[in-house]
C-alpha cells in the first residue's frame, strides 16, 4: 500500500509539472498585455517594466526561470494586487471558498447517499418518483438561480440567514446549499441506479436466507456495496463545484478565490493565473488520489500489493 | 411412516411481466420427509427455483401466490408474519444457491459473512459466533479456516466459495436445506467434492435437503426421492429407484434418455425435441402434449391426474389409464424398467 501512494504521489507531481507547463504556454497566447492603460504608457515605461516582471526575456528563458522557482514554492508576485505574493493571496482568499466547498461536497453527498438508497427501497412507489423529481431539478437547475432563490426566501422573507456577506457560520449555509444542490441530484440518481442493482444481487437474496431482517441486509450488505460506484463522480463533483464556487461566491459576495481567478484572467496578471492553475490542479489531483485510496478501502477486491492482502 | 417437514400442497404462483400474467406454478404438491433428500428436476424454466423461494418467503414484487399452504412444524409458512419468517429463515431453513461467485458479499470478510446466522439467530457474542465460524468453515474443508477468517471472498476459489456458501447454510444446525443447482456452477470434480460434503453433512447434521437440480446423474447420486417438475407441475414424483428404473412419465423418459452414457455407440446424444409451452396462456391439457410423440388425444384437452404406480410412485399421465393404448417406451427406458423387474423379483426371492 505505501509503496503504491508513493508511485501514485510522482504521477501526481509530474501531472502537476505537465498541468503548469501547459497553462504558462497557453497563457502567453491570451490576447493583450498586463498593463491596463498600455496607451497611456511611453515605450520606454513599458520596457522598463517589462524588465522589472522579466517579461523581455526570450519565452523559453522565461519558462526555465518560472519552473525554477515553482520548485522552490515561490509562485511570484501578483501584477494586478498591490505586488502581493501569489501565495500569499491564495493563503488569505482560500478559506472561505474551501469552507462552502468542503461543506457542499459533505452536505450534498450524505444527502444524495441517503436520498437514493430510500428511493431504491421503495422503488416504483411515490418516494421514489419523488426523488427523481428532487435530482432532475438539482441537476438542471443552475446553481446561480438556486443561489438568487435562497436569498429571496430565506434570507429576505423569512430572514432566517444573512442575505450575503461574510460574517460567521450562518453566512455559509445558503452558499452551501446552492452549491450541495448538484452534487446531492447527481449522486441520489447514481445511488438509487447502484441499489437498486445490488438489492436485485444474489448476496442480497442470500442474506435475507439467512435471516437478516430487511434492515440489516441494507445497512450491513446493500449500501457499502452499492457506495463503491457512486465514490467515482465524487471526486469530478468536487472540481464542479470548485469552479461552479466562483458565481455563487460573487452572489452572496464572499471574498473567495472564485473571483480573484476571473480577476486575474482578466487583467493577464500572469502569476496569478498560473498560480490559481496549479493550487486547483493540485487540489484535483489530490481529491482523486483520496478518491483511490477510499476505493481500496470500501471494496477489498481492489486493495493493492500482494494480491489484495495487505 | 416417515414424520414429514415440509408440506407443500396446491401451490400456484402467476407472476406479473409485461407480456401477462404468467402461471409459473401451477398446483404442485410435494413433502418432505424428515432426514431424507428430495430431488426437484427439470428443465430451466420449469419452476423449480420459484417453488423453493416461495418455501423462504424470497419472492419477488411481482409474484403472487394464489393458492395453496406450506406446512411446516404445524404452520402454514405463506402466513406467517415477516417477524416470525426472518426467524425460520437462515435458521429452521436456510439456503445455498446456485453460483457460489455472486452469492457472498464482496465487501465482508468471509468469517463475518458465516457467522451472520448465529448473530442474528441465537444472538451470539462476536466472538463466540466467529470462533464457531472458524469450525463449520474447517468442517465444510477450508484449508486453514483460522487464519483465512479476515479474508474476503475474491480471495478463494470457486469450490471454496460454494464451500463457505454451505457453512454459511448449516452454521445454525437447520431443519431444512434448500439447495438450488449448487453444483451446477462449478466444474465436474468440484461438483462431486461438493456432493459428498452435502451427504456427509446431511447424516452428521440430520437435516432434510431440496435439492433442486437439472443434472439427473447427480440426483442418483445424492437423492432418496425426486420430483420431476414441467411447465410449473410436477408430473411424475417417486423413490430414485422408481424415477430412474420404472418411469411411467413420457417426460421423465425423454429426460433419462437425453443422459448420455458409457455404453452408448452413438456419437449423437438424444434431447427432447422442442420447447416448453408459453405459461401466459398454458395448455388446456397435459402442458407436455406438443413435444410428447407418445401423446392421446385426451392429452391435448384434459389435464391427466395422478395415477398411482406403486405407494412411493406417482406419475401424471394419461398413459397410466386403463384405457390407454400400450406403448413401447424408447429402448433404453426398456433397458432400465426390465432391471427394475429383475430387482424387484429379486426382492421377493
Amino acid at each position: 500500500m505505501t509503496k503504491y501512494i508513493i508511485r501514485r504521489i510522482f504521477y501526481l507531481i509530474l501531472t502537476l509539472f505537465i498541468v503548469a507547463s501547459v497553462t504558462f504556454f497557453l497563457m502567453k497566447f491570451l490576447p493583450g498585455t498586463p498593463y491596463s492603460n498600455q496607451a497611456k504608457l511611453q515605450p520606454s515605461q513599458i520596457a522598463i517594466m517589462n524588465q522589472k516582471y522579466g517579461l523581455n526575456k526570450p519565452l523559453w528563458d522565461q519558462y526555465l526561470i518560472y519552473m525554477g522557482n515553482l520548485l522552490h514554492g515561490n509562485l511570484g508576485t501578483s501584477f494586478q494586487f498591490n505586488n502581493q505574493p501569489v501565495t500569499q493571496l491564495i493563503a488569505h482568499d482560500i478559506g472561505p471558498s474551501m469552507q462552502i466547498g468542503t461543506q457542499a461536497m459533505i452536505v450534498g453527498s450524505v444527502l444524495g447517499i441517503l436520498l437514493g438508497a430510500v428511493a431504491a427501497i421503495k422503488k416504483n412507489t411515490w418516494v421514489d418518483s419523488g426523488a427523481t423529481f428532487i435530482s432532475i431539478l438539482g441537476i438542471s437547475i443552475p446553481s446561480f438561480v438556486l443561489a438568487v432563490l435562497l436569498q429571496y426566501y430565506f434570507g429576505y422573507k423569512l430572514q432566517w440567514f444573512p442575505v450575503a456577506l461574510w460574517q460567521n457560520f450562518s453566512s455559509s449555509i445558503l452558499p452551501t446549499l446552492a452549491l450541495a444542490a448538484f452534487p446531492l441530484a447527481n449522486v441520489a440518481r447514481f445511488m438509487r441506479t447502484e441499489m437498486v442493482d445490488v438489492l436485485d444481487s444474489d448476496y442480497i437474496e442470500l442474506a435475507k436466507a439467512k435471516g437478516d431482517s430487511e434492515r440489516k441486509t441494507i445497512t450491513h450488505h446493500a449500501l457499502r456495496n452499492s457506495l463503491i460506484p457512486v465514490i467515482t463522480i465524487v471526486g469530478p463533483m468536487a472540481v464542479s463545484i470548485m469552479t461552479g464556487s466562483l458565481v455563487v461566491e460573487n452572489i452572496f459576495s464572499i471574498p473567495g478565490i472564485g473571483n480573484q481567478f476571473v480577476q486575474s484572467i482578466l487583467t493577464n496578471d500572469y502569476p496569478t493565473i498560473m498560480g490559481l492553475t496549479i493550487f486547483y490542479s493540485f487540489l484535483l489531483v489530490v481529491i482523486i488520489l483520496v478518491v483511490d485510496i477510499l476505493y481500496g478501502i470500501i471494496d477489498p477486491r481492489i486493495r493493492l500489493g500482494n494480491g489484495g492482502k495487505e | 411412516m416417515a414424520q414429514k417437514v415440509l408440506d407443500v400442497k396446491d401451490l400456484s404462483i402467476d407472476f406479473d411481466t409485461l407480456n401477462g400474467t404468467v402461471k409459473a406454478i401451477r398446483d404442485v404438491s410435494f413433502h418432505l420427509d424428515k432426514g431424507e433428500t428430495l430431488a426437484l428436476v427439470g428443465e430451466s424454466g420449469s419452476g423449480k427455483s420459484i417453488t423453493v423461494r416461495t418455501i423462504m418467503r424470497l419472492l419477488a414484487d411481482n409474484e403472487t401466490i394464489t393458492n395453496g399452504t406450506i406446512d411446516f412444524e404445524g404452520k402454514d409458512i405463506l402466513k406467517e408474519s415477516k417477524k416470525e419468517m426472518d426467524k425460520i429463515r437462515g435458521g429452521k431453513i436456510a439456503m445455498i444457491s446456485q453460483d457460489p461467485m455472486t452469492s457472498l458479499d464482496p465487501t465482508m470478510n468471509i468469517g463475518n459473512q458465516v457467522a451472520e446466522p448465529l448473530r442474528v439467530h441465537e444472538g451470539m457474542s462476536k466472538h463466540k459466533a466467529l470462533e464457531q465460524a472458524a469450525e463449520v468453515l474447517e468442517e465444510v474443508g477450508i484449508p486453514n479456516a483460522r487464519e483465512r477468517m479476515r479474508d474476503y471472498p475474491h480471495q478463494f476459489s470457486g469450490g471454496q466459495r460454494q464451500r463457505i456458501v454451505i457453512a454459511m447454510a448449516i452454521i445454525d444446525n437447520p431443519d431444512v436445506l434448500i439447495a438450488d443447482e449448487p453444483t451446477t456452477a462449478l466444474d465436474v470434480t468440484v461438483q462431486a467434492q461438493i456432493i459428498k460434503l452435502l451427504k456427509d453433512l446431511k447424516d452428521k447434521i440430520g437435516t432434510s435437503i431440496i435439492f433442486i437440480t437439472h443434472d439427473l446423474g447427480v440426483v442418483a447420486n445424492i437423492a432418496d426421492r425426486v420430483a420431476v417438475m414441467y411447465a410449473g407441475k410436477i408430473v411424475e414424483y417417486g423413490t430414485v429407484d422408481d424415477i430412474f428404473y420404472n418411469p411411467q412419465h413420457p417426460y421423465t423418459w425423454g429426460l433419462l434418455d437425453s443422459m448420455p452414457t458409457l455404453s452408448m455407440n452413438s456419437d449423437r446424444l438424444n434431447t427432447i425435441p422442442g420447447t416448453p409451452p408459453n405459461l401466459i396462456n398454458p395448455p388446456k391439457g397435459d402442458a407436455f402434449y406438443a413435444r410428447n410423440k407418445y401423446a392421446l388425444k385426451i392429452d391435448h384437452e384434459k389435464q391427466p391426474p395422478f395415477f398411482k404406480v406403486s405407494d412411493t410412485h406417482y406419475a401424471a399421465t394419461w398413459l397410466l389409464d386403463k384405457r390407454a393404448p400400450k406403448v413401447t417406451p424408447p429402448e433404453s427406458i426398456q433397458k432400465r424398467q426390465a432391471e427394475f423387474k429383475k430387482r424387484g423379483e429379486a426382492d421377493h426371492d
